[in-house]
């Protein structure tokens, strides 16, 4: 079939692509959303393996269809709370073949250039298109699939490592190598040499070392970043994918690359902002690996006591309380106590108690990671609230219960102006005549720093594993 | 100093005002304690358990009124016991000092000091001293167990074998302490409360105790009760016949009517009429808790129970903490070692009768030799709900402004933006090829669609958007399958594992995010 063809399913993709996104403005209009996005890729590739170019379809397909498979069983089976890691190594694999691509787009110019015109006549597809460049437009292309290949290396270590961070597997703490942002510097230079060389040359040899210098880049940015800070980084390299892809778009001349990489390219890097202006960080010194850093003085001590309290005081409480407010983090998410704060739920509502959840925008290891756990929890997504809904609220509530979450309940983010997290919007739990405080035991947070909430009048610790401890409490309210 | 508690002389009292319990913590407080004998009898305590309490029985009331530097008891004093106090002695007790100006006279004339307990302020810090209140509570729940021994029927509705039972319905009104006592008690006995009081910001307080508020349609200045000192005041003539409306029309449904409304010092309004006890059913109870005060339906008659032509009982009883007693005196005893804890600061047996105190000096009546009635209005202000504050209402022309000026600082802020993309792109266009520029136009157009369209995507679908976008971005499938008929044998390799991958996001990327967006519902 014709070009003409190709093209026009093209233009019908990338608007189902546009609905598709722009449907997620809704719980409801989000599920016809999805369909958008399924038929749009669908129709993406069937176009583009009855269009020119496109060989060995039926292998194409084949490889599509185990790669499906594999696909499907790994969504099919994940937990919800492990859908972070999903997430980022499926970011992992959309980067590595962004750069096996851009190899290719590499390996198929030095073919083309080393034929003769009559043999060029021959071509068709990609290679042809190529064949018709002029020396300037080659250049492009050269940089275009340079930088394809740079993002994409760039996300492929970076979501190798924030998989395995997410997932446990690598110690979550900022840990960075001796030089720290010198390092990245270095070969973030080391990088544009070999672009300059690669422009000069053509060889594949600089082409390589850039890679390996973008690998290294990707790696050693996402180790130098903490933990709490993974909502963010999770977006930002759904972020890179994208631009990835556009690169890649460029340099094979797709639109529909270009078009769809850009979408999501601009998705992350606005979810990564909003994630960012919700912890009051610059972007740029979370993408640096730069958290807590110079601090202008001594942070506040914290005088106190933090006081514990066993399931039967929490279930007293409960009882009298008219409105609860919970409020849960990465702990709820760790302990999988999603089932039982939703349970809890159902009985205090059952009871006419007025109960609402309150998110904080980084709360957990997604953004609206929370959302999803409640949701899979078969909590109403009415009664499910966002910060800036929410907070005037506290001092109405009787009763505040926090699951898991520590930095963004931590009152020293207002009061104390030497703190790490000064200035970060936080939930104002503290004003609700008592909290409770679902905790394991008496660290500190991901951020590693001190919780004056934990020592306040009106607080009570409910130490214990998320799980247990609500386990327990449901046995005492009927 | 000895604190003594004579029999209470006011024929059919029943309560004590010291019981074997308040007297142990009067005693740590540095007293001694004395009783008259027998004053504990009606109450259930014997003179033995006040001994065993290391409480000395004195024989006659002119012994103990002797020994005492300080009086406690229940009923304001009669004219012999006035004539026993002198000037070294304080007298602690119900007064009535509005209606009672012959008595604080008495009292003044002797230079006795003498705290009437009625007159403890309502603020939080008193609520352990007063004794109207915990009297009142008493008193709610009495009448409501009153009017069921009364009322022939049960309080609960139920279906037996023997036959349908309907519920009773009760009629509270005034929902005072007492009132709301009464309406606790009958919803917990089953019976179908409804409630009413001219202070509409008790409605609350009404349903929370499982009642129904019975609204009037009426529209008034809303009377703030707390500057009253939470009391109810007066109210106009229109709202009371608003008030009587509404009772006409509830009053043949209602078998039981609980009247609890009273206004200090005054006489009790009349809120039950006698047409109203005419249309009620045969069999119906009303409790006049307002009887001392000539009651809320003028047909009660004082401390009597009577039959009405159409057999309408009502009761007009009005010792009804007397009438258990020993719940009373424990409570009213306990209000009276508070306010002796308050009159005690160093806890070492010494009266110290601060005037500058709030609490001690509302309840002070008469203080060496003078009389202090009425007190000034308390420093504290009782339970006043403050007026809100008013948020100052911007005006049309102010926020016009404000509008503009948003609206200015948004265009150019856009303007800027606009310029310098512009002007990027105009750069680009002058020393990038024609071809490349085709493409670029796309992309900026597709970010520009991008951002507009994020925008609106609502906060608790961000992790199903990211694997939307997780999803899609495995479009990389295309550039993979475009060169995956390549005659180079590297092209093909590295292009299929492309698409291997890729094929495993798309799958994987739209089944999450089908899977996440089922989960979300509404309840």
């Amino acid at each position: 079939m014709d070009f003409g063809f190709t093209t026009a399913a093209y233009v019908v993709a990338a608007i189902l692509f546009i609905l598709s996104l722009g449907g997620l403005s809704g719980q409801e209009s989000a599920k016809r959303a999805v369909w958008y996005g399924i038929v749009g890729m669908g129709l993406a590739v069937f176009a583009t393996l009855i269009g020119p170019g496109a060989g060995l379809w039926w292998l194409s397909i084949i490889l599509i269809a185990a790669g499906g498979m594999i696909g499907y069983q790994l969504a099919s089976k994940v937990e919800m709370t492990q859908m972070p890691e999903l997430v980022a190594g499926m970011h992992a694999l959309v980067g590595l073949a962004a750069v096996f691509v851009g190899f290719n787009a590499h390996f198929e110019l030095l073919n083309v250039a080393g034929m003769d015109d009559a043999a060029k006549k021959t071509l068709d597809g990609f290679a042809a298109l190529l064949a018709k460049k002029t020396p300037v437009e080659v250049n492009i292309l050269r940089v275009e699939a340079a930088l394809g290949i740079w993002i994409g290396a760039v996300t492929f270590t970076g979501s190798v490592i924030a998989y395995g961070k997410l997932s446990g597997k690598v110690s979550s703490n900022a840990t960075k190598l001796p030089g720290g942002h010198m390092l990245n510097a270095s070969a973030a230079a080391l990088s544009v040499i070999c672009l300059i060389w690669y422009l000069n040359s053509g060889g594949f040899m600089p082409l390589f070392i850039l890679t390996l210098a973008a690998l290294f880049i990707g790696y050693h940015l996402i180790m130098g970043i903490g933990g709490a800070d993974m909502p963010v980084v999770v977006s930002m390299l759904n972020s890179y994918s994208g631009w990835a892809a556009a690169a890649i778009g460029f340099s094979l001349g797709n639109d529909l690359l270009i078009v769809v990489g850009a979408l999501v390219g601009s998705s992350g890097a606005i979810l990564s902002y909003i994630m960012c202006k919700a912890m009051n960080r610059s972007f740029v010194s979370v993408i640096l690996g730069g958290f807590g850093g110079a601090q202008s003085g001594a942070a506040m001590e914290v005088e106190g006591e933090q006081i514990a309290i066993e399931a039967d005081g929490v279930a007293a409480a409960l009882e009298d309380a008219d409105s609860v407010v919970i409020i849960p983090g990465y702990g709820m998410a760790v302990a999988q106590a999603q089932q039982n704060v939703a349970e809890l739920t159902r009985r205090l509502r059952a009871k006419g108690k007025n109960v609402r959840f309150a998110i904080h925008p980084v709360a957990g290891r997604l953004p609206g990671h929370m959302n999803v756990l409640l949701a899979e929890a078969k909590v109403p997504y009415d009664i499910v609230l966002e910060m800036d809904e929410i907070n005037d609220d506290f001092p109405d509530t009787d009763v505040a219960i926090v699951i898991g979450s520590n930095d963004i309940v931590n009152p020293a983010a207002q009061e104390d102006p030497n703190s790490p997290i000064a200035g970060m919007p936080v939930l104002e739990c503290w004003k609700a005549k008592q909290v409770f405080v679902s905790k394991r035991g008496q660290g500190t947070g991901y951020s590693g720093i001190e919780n004056p909430l934990f020592f306040k009048e009106n607080t009570r610790m409910f130490y214990g594993d998320a799980k247990a401890s609500l386990d327990k409490l449901l046995g005492m309210i009927e | 100093m000895k604190i003594g508690t004579p029999k209470e002389v006011f024929g059919g009292e029943n309560r004590v005002a010291m019981t074997p319990d308040s007297a142990k913590q009067l005693q740590k407080l540095g007293y001694e304690c004395a009783i008259e004998t027998g004053a504990g009898l009606n109450a259930g305590f014997s003179d033995a358990t006040y001994e065993a309490a290391g409480v000395e029985v004195v024989k006659t009331a002119a012994a103990l009124w002797k020994a005492s530097d300080i009086i406690a008891k229940v009923r304001q004093p009669d004219a012999t016991e006035l004539k026993r106090l002198n000037k070294d002695k304080t007298l602690i007790s119900f007064f009535n000092p509005a209606g009672n100006e012959d008595g604080m006279a008495a009292a003044k004339s002797k230079g006795a000091n003498v705290i009437a307990m009625e007159m403890v302020p309502r603020i939080s810090r008193a609520q352990k001293m007063d004794a109207l209140s915990s009297m009142a509570n008493i008193a709610g729940y009495r009448a409501v167990i009153e009017a069921g021994n009364n009322f022939g029927r049960f309080f609960t509705g139920q279906i037996t074998a023997a036959g349908k039972v309907p519920p009773a319905k009760v009629l509270v009104v005034g929902a005072g302490v007492a009132g709301l006592a009464a309406i606790g008690t009958s919803t917990s006995l089953g019976a179908i409360t409804y409630a009413f009081d001219v202070r509409p910001e008790v409605a609350e307080q009404v349903e929370s105790m499982g009642a129904e508020f019975v609204y009037l349609d009426f529209e008034e200045e809303q009377q703030d009760g707390a500057a009253s000192g939470g009391y109810a005041s007066v109210s106009s003539p229109e709202f009371r016949e608003a008030q009587l409306a509404k009772f006409r029309e509830l009053a043949p449904e209602v078998d039981i009517v609980i009247t609890t409304a009273l206004i200090p010092n005054r006489e009790a309004p009349e809120l039950w009429t006698e047409d109203m006890v005419a249309a009620m059913k045969p069999g119906s109870v009303i409790v006049d808790l307002a009887a001392e005060k000539g009651g809320n339906c003028k047909l009660t008659v004082m401390d009597e129970k009577f039959v009405t032509e159409n057999g309408v009982t009502i009761i007009g009883y009005t010792d009804f903490p007397s009438r258990m007693a020993a719940q009373s005196s424990s409570l009213y005893a306990t209000n009276i070692r508070h306010m002796m804890t308050d009159l005690t600061p160093e806890k070492d047996g010494q009266i110290n009768h601060d005037m500058e105190d709030d609490v001690i000096r509302g309840a002070t009546v008469t203080h060496q030799g003078e009389i202090t009635f009425p007190p000034p209005p308390p420093k504290v202000q009782a339970i006043a709900a403050k007026p809100k504050e008013v948020v100052p209402e911007l005006t049309p022309e102010e926020k016009r402004a404000a509008e503009v000026a948003a609206f200015k600082a948004q265009t150019k802020q856009q303007v800027t933006l606009l310029g310098v993309g512009g002007a990027l792109l105009l750069g680009v266009g002058l020393i990038a090829p024609a071809s490349f520029m085709q493409h670029f136009i796309v992309f900026v157009l597709a970010v520009f669609v991008g951002f507009q369209v994020i925008w609106n995507v609502s906060h608790s679908l961000h992790t199903p958007l990211m694997a939307v976008t997780n999803a899609i971005s495995s479009i990389i499938i295309l550039g993979a399958l475009m060169q995956i008929g390549s005659s180079s044998f590297l092209v093909v390799l590295l292009a299929a594992l492309s698409v291997f991958m890729a094929g495993i996001n798309i799958f994987g990327g739209f089944l999450v995010t089908r899977r996440m967006l089922a989960m979300f519902q509404k309840s």
